[in-house]
């Protein structure tokens, strides 16, 4: 029996029966040893079956840019084999009682062994011998930004207690908007008016969030529904505004904004280029998640804000004033989403068209949930959505192939969302969202 | 999570008879209605157009003829399946956001079944409701799944209906571009595809219209009268809708959380393959991937805008047809792009839903009597 909930403020019955209890605990040891079973199973079939099967031809994971690479070579099979006995191990661990740490912690590393393996596996299938890891690892965090940015929109929202599945309506407005100020200020030669777009991007964003505010906190209507009305109506304004201002000023392609090299950081040895080179908006989402986690967590500001997540008649109590802070989280939360659209129209690409978030808003608030409302954890969300789309797109380019089958990339492109919906449904708790969240708010007098 | 600012039941009953009285619950949607073409008019203005003779060849392009009205209404039946799986599991207290991916789904399931070689010489009366199954059982499959995993894993059916939906498209799309090993796709067409199903498996044309309005109008109204009858008067509505505003309580009182979760999605599922399967056999013949692109996304729209009530869904989902047929004239001849529509649909349900800013606008008195739609069901509850 899962619980349904928050906890009612008023327990008018016994909030946990014995028979639930019961039920509960099943559950939670279920839920660990079903996950170590499955490893154990697959680290078996990984030793019995693949193993032996894989060609045995040497493979390597380079770690540098073509010429004069730092390579790790290995055998399919010793790496296989080494895996499978990992998981198996796992398994063993996680069926044995009182041992829940060192359980916990070797499903973490199986999790991560997953990478090496899955990519171990693609190699010995495909005709290439080598692969960058660290180009891998670039490419994660780089389609990752957008996602990191739009649930840090959706934690400031959500922690002062107004729900927003408006993000992609956001990030779609900011994109469109900050566009079309590039292309009608547009001075292909300087990044000045890049910049000055870029702040415009941010405030339509910061605007299209205060709309949300006032629908939620001044008129009270259901928030879901105002987010909805959000994305309806980014989506017809920046469509609207690319038929009739955009193409009409003829601007087809500007710049984007210039990749920066991170001092110091950039010389690290083997992976430091790689991974610390990239746009100044790539970089700025490290800064917002670290802000966001700095702000919400360890200030007073923060702190109020997130009471008036969870109880915001609490919170007037001690002299808070509930609905300027939701405001100004809410559009704070706004500013994000708009450095998240200017990604997609001026760092990404310089381009609009239309729906060109494709609906990376509402993964950013799947990644959100994953991450249990955390900045960390969401964070963690949006680098696995990352990844996983940047595996995906590694392995179509490899072209793996089972004998005469070869995978369809439409497999490769489903890979994100397969990946996330396994991590969800079987890795992941309960989650517990701000207890006042949803609810509009109304001073006592 | 409900408020502690309920009315009374008494306060309630006179406030219900007040507005009633007063024909508010259909004056504040056209009051709405009325705002948000003009907020649109201006925008149209704003380019230089004249908003009149953009909402004129509008209104003519939606109603000017008996073709084009039905073509408005065959337009908007889609959206009434999709609506209603997004209303019905928003009854049971969860957000689907799956529509897209159920209606791809059971649109397939319904392209598969109908191009099985024996129902080329199956009589309509078996093929057409075996094509219609299909997509039901399509869509619930779909709609299911994130159903089974909220219940038993407490997987938040937000995240895995979005995820559902792109896996659905990419399956989809696989399916019917594969060629090596050739699964759906019709070998003679040059675009990506299926066959066109069996000419016994379509739905029967009323009008010739475009898009050509077939008996899955009835089927529509007939599934919004079923679900609106199911969520009023049975026990499995009771219980649907107890569990929808406190699953504690309805766990207190006997009902099984659980299987109302796994019930209601797989259901709200189905309705959009039914959807789909209608528009499969009614209208494309073949399926295609782009022929459902939108209608999920705006079935989440369509049912807030009739506020989950299955019965209001269906003039929801017309207006939501009207606007979308009428808008190619407004292009053609008021040289207008269709997306004023889309800001005018967002501005319907903007001032239906923000009632307070319609009632200041137009001085309509009342209006405490909706405090139940504001509070929006969170994540809370995973």
């Amino acid at each position: 029996m899962t619980d349904y909930g928050t906890p009612m403020p008023t327990r008018l019955a016994p909030e946990i029966t014995e028979d639930e209890l019961g039920g509960r605990l099943r559950l939670r040891l279920g839920r660990r040893a079903v996950v170590g079973a499955l490893f154990a199973l697959t680290g078996i079939v990984l030793i019995v079956a693949v193993a032996p099967n894989i060609s045995n031809t040497t493979e390597s994971f380079a770690f540098e840019a073509p010429p004069d690479p730092l390579t790790f070579s290995f055998r399919p099979v010793t790496m296989i084999v080494v895996i499978g006995a990992i998981y198996v191990l796992t398994g063993i661990v996680s069926v044995v009682p009182r041992l829940d740490k060192v359980a916990f912690w070797c499903q973490i590393v199986s999790a991560l062994l997953t990478i090496p393996l899955i990519l171990t596996v693609s190699l010995a299938l495909s005709t290439q011998s080598s692969t960058n890891v660290t180009n891998l690892l670039d490419e994660s965090l780089l389609l990752s930004t957008p996602i990191a940015l739009g649930a840090m929109t959706g934690l400031w929202c959500e922690h002062s207690g107004v729900i927003n599945i408006g993000i992609e309506g956001m990030m779609l407005g900011s994109a469109g908007v900050g566009y079309m100020c590039y292309a009608l200020l547009g001075d292909a030669e300087t990044t000045f008016w890049l910049w000055v777009a870029i702040g415009i991007a941010m405030c339509t964003g910061a605007l299209l969030a205060a709309l949300h505010a006032v629908l939620c906190i001044r008129y009270q209507i259901n928030q879901i529904v105002a987010g909805v009305v959000i994305n309806l109506f980014a989506l017809g304004l920046t469509g609207f505004l690319r038929s009739e201002v955009i193409v009409p000023t003829g601007f087809s392609k500007g710049r984007t904004t210039q990749a920066i090299a991170l001092p110091l950081l950039s010389h690290i040895p083997v992976v430091g280029e790689t991974l610390f080179t990239g746009g100044p908006l790539h970089f700025a989402m490290y800064a917002v998640v670290f802000l966001t986690w700095l702000v919400m967590f360890r200030t007073r500001w923060g702190l109020r804000v997130r009471s008036c997540g969870e109880n915001p008649h609490a919170a007037e109590t001690l002299g808070i004033r509930v609905i300027p802070i939701r405001y100004e989280a809410v559009i704070l939360g706004g500013f994000i989403a708009g450095l998240a659209g200017a990604w997609f129209s001026m760092e990404a690409q310089s381009g609009f068209e239309d729906n060109m978030t494709n609906s990376a808003g509402f993964i950013a608030l799947a990644a959100m949930i994953f991450g249990k409302w955390t900045p960390w954890g969401a964070f963690g969300g949006a680098l696995l959505f990352g990844f996983s789309r940047a595996l995906g797109s590694r392995l179509q380019f490899l072209g793996v192939e089972f004998g005469d089958f070869a995978i369809p990339s439409e497999f490769f492109q489903s890979l994100p969302f397969l990946i996330t919906l396994v991590v969800v449904a079987g890795a992941l708790g309960r989650a517990v969202a701000p207890a006042a969240e949803g609810q509009p708010y109304t001073p006592s007098k | 999570m409900a408020d502690a600012a309920h009315p009374s039941p008494r306060t309630d009953i006179i406030g219900w008879i007040r507005s009633w009285w007063s024909l508010q619950p259909v004056l504040v949607p056209f009051y709405a209605l009325v705002l948000a073409f003009v907020v649109g008019g201006v925008l149209i203005a704003m380019i230089g157009v004249n908003p009149f003779e953009a909402y004129w060849a509008l209104l003519r392009g939606a109603f000017g003829s008996w073709d084009r009205l039905a073509g408005s209404i065959a337009r908007s039946v889609p959206f009434v399946g999709s609506a209603l799986a997004l209303a019905f599991a928003f009854r049971a207290g969860l957000f689907n956001i799956g529509a897209e991916g159920q209606l791809l789904v059971g649109g397939i399931a319904a392209a598969w079944v109908g191009t099985w070689s024996f129902m080329y010489d199956t009589p309509g009366i078996v093929a057409v409701p075996l094509v219609l199954l299909a997509g039901f059982v399509g869509g619930a499959l779909w709609g299911g799944v994130p159903g089974v995993l909220r219940a038993k894993t407490g997987a938040h059916e937000v995240i895995t209906t979005i995820m559902l939906n792109s896996i659905a498209l990419f399956m989809t799309r696989w399916l019917i571009n594969s060629k090596d090993p050739l699964v759906l796709r019709d070998p003679g067409a040059s675009v990506p595809r299926t066959k066109a199903i069996s000419p016994t498996a379509r739905l029967g044309q009323l009008v010739d219209s475009d898009p050509p309005l077939t008996t899955a109008v009835f089927i529509m109204i007939a599934l919004c009268i079923i679900v609106w009858y199911v969520l009023r008067r049975t026990t499995f509505g009771f219980e649907t809708i107890t569990v929808g505003t406190n699953p504690h309580a309805a766990h207190y009182a006997g009902i099984s959380v659980e299987r109302i979760i796994i019930l209601a999605m797989t259901l709200a599922g189905s309705f959009a393959g039914l959807a789909a399967a209608c528009e499969v056999a009614g209208n494309s013949y073949f399926f295609q991937p782009g022929t459902f692109a939108f209608i999920g996304f705006d079935g989440i729209a369509i049912a807030l805008l009739a506020r989950a009530n299955p019965l209001a869904i269906l003039p929801a989902a017309f207006l939501w047809g009207a606007l979308l047929k009428g808008a190619p004239l407004m292009q053609q001849e008021a040289d207008v792009s269709i997306d004023v529509v889309r800001i005018i649909q967002a501005l319907v349900l903007l001032f239906v839903a923000a009632d307070a800013i319609v009632r200041f606008i137009f001085r309509i008195k009342g209006g405490d009597e909706h405090h139940i739609a504001t509070t929006a069901t969170g994540w809370s509850s995973t």
